[in-house]
């Protein structure tokens, strides 16, 4: 561990990091980190899904403590103990999951987390103040629950600037919102910086760290890997920075779907919100044909998950023909049906919803088989054939290139990327006609997402039909025959790839353009 | 300074195996001490607790007539806990199947044959599953917490017998003791070596029990759904299983063990209703499910040990003059000893100080990996 920093070194940094380590049971998520942050500059910390970024800040905000190594602050060796003593010290952080009461007012939410005990009047005042002169409008006595994502985000951030604190730590602020959102936060940041404040700016988005950002960190697999100048770099090599070797992308070979066959089908679907802060569905219409590939963009919480839900039949429709799947009414039917219809789904959620954490692979496998394959997998009387469901297991572990530590492993022992890949191939080894999937590569690192993203091509181009709701534009661009977007709960008539672009998606995202629902096309 | 549990990144297979031994170790342990204390002898105690009831065949049949119902139980409740459904109401679900199977022999004693006794058997499973359905509906239709809704039905079984044999069901002939008529010959359940000794074809019933639930569990599609849902409820609508339809199996087919259960006790041990017909054999067979590792073969060799736990009981009374409650002291501290071991498996303690440490290596949380 490197102690041996002088005095007049130190000072020089906001921050100072050395040897900073941080162990999980077995896995070691950070290894002594080395991170150096000057004032007045937006430094960023790259790495892929599970490199440690989360754990290294949550140490730096003093809600984990390290095994070993040492944080200085001006110089000055400090111990996070908690949260409170980093914001006293003048660390403020914007995490990626928001930590708001949806049923308290934005005012109310910003003075529960200050400890002055000031009056409501005033905070709500001098937070109006602070939104307007950083260009992040903001009404203090709005309901939580009625904001949306990025006016959520925007709460935590003058939450954060109302503490003056000397750094901010982003926590993948852009990865809920629109690309026009994002730009609006890109000028806030830089005026913060104008102002000499220091930036912790955590993301795994190339394109913006290079824009916005002086210095980069890269992490992988817990250790620092690099540091670089993003604006020297091009995308290309930092992102072999993060994963380690080339990314290539999927391969969209072209197609015409003149006369295809409709393969899912849904009509007028609507939902009502199962909670008080859960998105209601209104009048989805949507048609994917054989061969096509439909992509559903979308801020997270706008009624994807409730989408999914209804497909799967998890919950079920009123009308039978509100959902088709190969031309036959699949609304009344539950999960099992619509499988034996033809449909697989995979979820967003890998354990617990998706697979079964404390149980085997195989087993897993005959999770969502043991209908539609019942002749192979379960014998007479109702008794597992454990041998076939075993082979099988295996064979999708073989084509997916699924890494293991044994045979027959518990889900949880995978990583996510493994896991997920599992999780796609025991639903593509059934050749599906309909596969609807949420949030493919969520937390995948980038070698499984784009075998994954493959793969979905190709069961496409053989002849089914692959819905894809997913919030990273990027991949819906690489894959994608045409995007439509949810936003509050309406989804908007499907573009074209050919004539999407990300402003057009991002204005539909944001639910500002006209002619979102199908009826408001007509209209405009 | 205070204890922390901290889970440990893996369990360790030894100990997962040795577990229920060295729980039994520490009672044994925790038994001598109070021994000692009581002015006892230990190894005295041990003796006659452990050892002399089971140093003749005769007893070996007592052995088994305690163990069968526990193991009956124990196995149908392991069935209710894999599913994470916390059937506290065994004892109340004995009870009933004991009353509804008893229906034949107390209110038609002239019916005698051959189809008495298996008729009086399948009324008890109905009997004891019928029960078990009440708070498996209540569950499911009113999400009521399923531990107290089965407790408080062990009470009413309790009392509906205690009524039955002081009233409608009593003895005319039975100088105004509380118990029902004497079961007539084909309505007791036959003895399986009546030369050496009173055990009956209810420890039968308990292995093949036994057997059966644990194909069903670890083989079957069935089991597999009540694993999947016991364990990772949401994957298991994913996989389109009912958690309702579940509910009411598990409770059910607990019932139904425990149902049968209690008429072959009746049936065969007492051979008439009487106010008590249970030492608490629907809980003792909580302790023995979980010392059996909610394992259905495990089961058997836990309902052995409790089973002796009984007679050690007994034995203490008439030889050593102390109560026959120190039987119920050994069964608990078994379960804490086994639940103890068990937490131990997956977490380790860990000491923490108040005062901050000067220096950074310390990791004072309750953590996990994400």
């Amino acid at each position: 561990m490197g102690g041996t920093v002088s005095a007049q070194e130190a000072a020089a940094s906001l921050l100072e990091v050395r040897g900073l380590t941080k162990v999980f049971g077995t896995l070691t998520a950070c290894d002594h980190i080395d991170l150096t942050i000057e004032k007045g500059e937006i430094h960023a910390l790259l790495g892929e899904n599970g490199a440690g970024k989360s754990t290294l800040v949550k140490m730096l905000f003093g809600s984990l403590e390290p095994h070993s190594g040492e944080i200085r602050w001006d110089g000055q060796p400090v111990r996070m103990t908690s949260p409170s003593v980093a914001k006293k010290l003048g660390i403020g952080m914007v995490f990626q999951h928001f930590s708001l009461f949806e049923a308290l007012t934005a005012a109310e939410n910003i003075a529960l987390s200050l400890d002055d005990g000031a009056p409501i009047g005033s905070i709500a005042a001098k937070a109006r103040a602070l939104s307007y002169s950083y260009g992040l409008p903001l009404d203090p006595d709005s309901l939580v629950g009625d904001l949306s994502v990025g006016e959520r985000q925007r709460i935590e951030i003058i939450r954060c600037l109302l503490q003056a604190p000397q750094l901010i730590i982003l926590d993948e602020p852009t990865s809920v919102l629109t690309p026009q959102e994002a730009d609006k936060l890109f000028e806030t940041l830089e005026r913060l910086r104008a102002e000499g404040k220091s930036i912790l700016y955590i993301s795994h988005r190339l394109e913006e760290v290079k824009r916005l950002c002086d210095r980069a960190t890269v992490l992988r697999h817990g250790k620092v890997v690099g540091h670089c100048n993003p604006r020297e770099e091009t995308a290309a090599s930092l992102a072999r920075m993060m994963v380690g070797n080339e990314v290539k992308s999927a391969e969209r070979t072209p197609i015409t779907l003149d006369g295809a066959q409709e393969l899912l089908s849904v009509c007028g679907l609507s939902r009502k919100p199962a909670g008080p802060f859960s998105m209601p569905l209104k009048n989805i219409w949507l048609s994917v044909k054989a061969g096509e590939i439909l992509g559903i963009a979308g801020v997270a919480g706008n009624g994807q998950g409730e989408l999914f839900e209804a497909l799967s039949g998890e919950v079920q429709q009123t009308s039978a023909d509100a959902v088709r799947i190969r031309g036959k009414d699949a609304g009344k039917l539950d999960i099992t049906g619509r499988r034996l219809l033809g449909a697989a789904f995979v979820p967003e959620e890998r354990l617990g919803h998706g697979a079964a954490p404390r149980m085997k692979l195989s087993e897993n496998l005959l999770l969502s088989r043991y209908a539609t394959d019942g002749k192979a997998f379960v014998g007479s009387g109702g008794m597992v054939k454990s041998g076939a469901v075993y082979e099988a297991a295996q064979r999708i572990v073989r084509i997916m290139d699924v890494r293991k530590s044994a045979p027959d492993p518990e889900a949880a022992a995978l990583s996510g990327g493994n896991l997920q890949k599992f999780i796609v191939g025991r639903e593509l080894d059934r050749q599906p006609t309909v596969m609807i999937v949420n949030q493919p590569t969520w937390g995948v690192d980038a070698g499984a997402s784009a075998h994954i993203r493959q793969a979905l091509i190709e069961l496409a181009r053989g002849g089914s039909a692959v819905l894809v709701i997913s919030q990273d534009l990027d991949e819906l661009f690489e894959i994608s025959d045409a995007i439509a977007v949810m936003h509050n709960g309406e989804l908007s008539k499907p573009i074209p790839i050919a004539e999407a672009t990300f402003e057009r998606i991002g204005l539909l995202m944001g639910g500002a353009a006209p002619g979102h629902v199908y009826q408001k096309l007509e209209t405009a | 300074m205070r204890l922390e549990l901290v889970k440990r990144p893996q369990r360790s297979m030894l100990f997962s195996a040795l577990s229920p031994f060295i729980a039994f170790a520490l009672t044994v342990v925790a038994g001598a001490i109070l021994f000692a204390l009581l002015g006892i002898n230990p190894l005295t105690a041990f003796y006659t607790y452990f050892i002399s009831p089971i140093t003749e065949v005769w007893q070996l049949h007592e052995l088994a007539i305690k163990a069968a119902p526990l193991i009956l139980i124990a196995v149908g409740l392991s069935v209710c806990f894999r599913s994470n459904i916390w059937n506290i109401g065994a004892e109340g679900q004995f009870v009933f199947g004991a009353i509804v199977g008893s229906v034949v022999p107390v209110l038609y004693p002239e019916m005698q044959g051959p189809f008495v006794l298996p008729l009086m058997l399948l009324m008890g499973m109905v009997g004891g599953a019928v029960y078990a359905a009440i708070p498996a509906f209540l569950k499911t239709r009113f999400n009521t917490n399923e531990i107290l809704t089965s407790l408080m039905l062990v009470y009413v079984a309790q009392l509906f017998l205690d009524w039955l044999v002081r009233g409608p069901w009593r003895d005319p002939k039975g100088f105004n003791f509380p118990q029902t008529v004497q079961f007539n010959p084909s309505a007791v359940l036959p003895e399986l070596m009546p030369m050496s000794g009173r055990a009956n074809l209810g420890f039968v019933f308990a292995l093949v029990a036994a057997v059966l639930v644990w194909i069903l569990m670890s083989r079957m599609l069935k089991g597999f759904e009540i694993r999947v849902l016991g364990s990772s409820p949401r994957a298991g609508r994913f996989a389109g299983f009912s958690f309702n339809r579940m509910v009411f199996f598990a409770f059910m087919l607990s019932g139904a063990l425990a149902g049968l259960a209690g008429i072959s006790e009746v049936s065969g041990a007492i051979g008439q209703l009487q106010p008590s017909i249970s030492p608490g054999y629907g809980f003792t067979a909580i302790i023995v499910a979980f010392l059996g590792r909610l394992n259905p073969l495990g089961i058997v060799a836990a309902g052995l040990v409790l089973g002796l736990t009984y007679l050690g009981g007994e034995a203490a009374q008439s030889v050593l003059g102390i109560s026959d409650k120190v039987a119920r002291v050994f069964q608990g501290m078994l379960l804490f000893f086994v639940l103890g071991c068990d937490t131990l498996i997956h977490y380790r303690i860990r000491l923490v100080g108040l005062a901050p440490a000067p220096k950074l290596d310390a990791s004072p949380k309750l953590e996990e990996a994400n």
